[in-house]
């Protein structure tokens, strides 16, 4: 089952929370890469405890979005460079416990059209333009930004709260 | 990835094991339209039991594999869905367009 997205988190916490460098990766554009980056981020998430079904939502993201870096930003070529960086987000009102997880690419890739950025009706039963779908499906934010010559994503996904049962008594 | 068949008269059961991902999906889209458009093959079994994710790539050419196999009055049929490729069926809403069975007996027998 799809682990039911965080939306009432949303608004709360685009309340700029703190933010810790936790993970920063150097790859080349080459799609032997996806299997080592999809393993780090599985280990990545599953030591912040999200849920097992969100971990696997941030893990098919990452993934998607470095193919279509890959495919599209780069067309195709190989030994570009793409960076990963991953960021530990914190609740100014707790800082006990992380809220979230920040994940930027950076690539020097053509820019992105913003059509395509739109995704496209899942009515239509044909190949491509999944990818994105994906993403937003899967993430509390996915934006798209350009800065300095370069292609930015930026997602974030929210832990879910714990379980009522999981807090200790007193609470 | 990994690919191995299993044929007999009229049907193939590819078992496909490993990640189908953007570096892999080529070749499984390979197999699949040579089986369907150049073997005509009237049944194309996918053994998905052993295999631990797929991504859109994998899923557009199963969508590929799919067309090609109305195209040429074939069936392409699945079975053994992890939770992982389950849910990936989900998020693309095409769980319902594909021939889907639990396990080999029930779409052998399907």
């Amino acid at each position: 089952m799809l682990a039911p997205k965080t939306q009432k988190k949303r608004s709360v916490r685009e309340a700029q929370p703190r933010a810790e460098l936790m993970l920063r990766l150097q790859l080349e554009s080459n799609p032997q890469a996806l299997c080592l980056v999809r393993a780090t981020l599985q280990c990545a998430t599953e030591g912040m405890h999200f849920h097992e079904a969100d971990c696997r939502a941030i893990v098919r993201s990452v993934d998607e979005a470095l193919a279509n870096v890959i495919r599209h930003a780069y067309e195709g070529r190989g030994g570009l460079p793409i960076e990963v960086t991953c960021r530990r987000l914190w609740d100014e009102t707790d800082a006990t416990m992380p809220c979230g997880l920040e994940i930027v690419l950076t690539d020097s890739g053509v820019a992105a059209d913003p059509k395509k950025l739109q995704g496209r009706p899942l009515e239509e039963v044909r190949p491509g333009g999944l990818g994105l779908h994906f993403m937003k499906e899967s993430m509390d934010v996915v934006e798209f930004s350009r800065k300095n010559g370069k292609n930015l994503l930026r997602m974030v996904k929210y832990l879910a709260p714990s379980k009522p049962e999981e807090k200790p008594e007193g609470e | 990835m990994q690919i191995s068949a299993r044929q007999s008269e009229g049907w193939v059961i590819f078992d496909l094991s490993g990640d189908i991902d953007l570096a892999h999906s080529p070749a499984m889209r390979k197999v699949l339209l040579g089986e369907i458009k150049e073997k005509h093959t009237a049944k194309v079994f996918l053994n998905l039991k052993n295999v631990r994710y797929i991504d859109s790539s994998g899923i557009a050419s199963l969508v590929e594999g799919l067309k090609a196999s109305r195209d040429y009055g074939s069936r392409m049929i699945l079975y053994g869905l992890s939770k992982s490729v389950r849910e990936v069926m989900e998020l693309s809403r095409l769980q319902k367009i594909f021939e889907i069975y639990e396990n080999e007996e029930q779409a052998l027998s399907s």
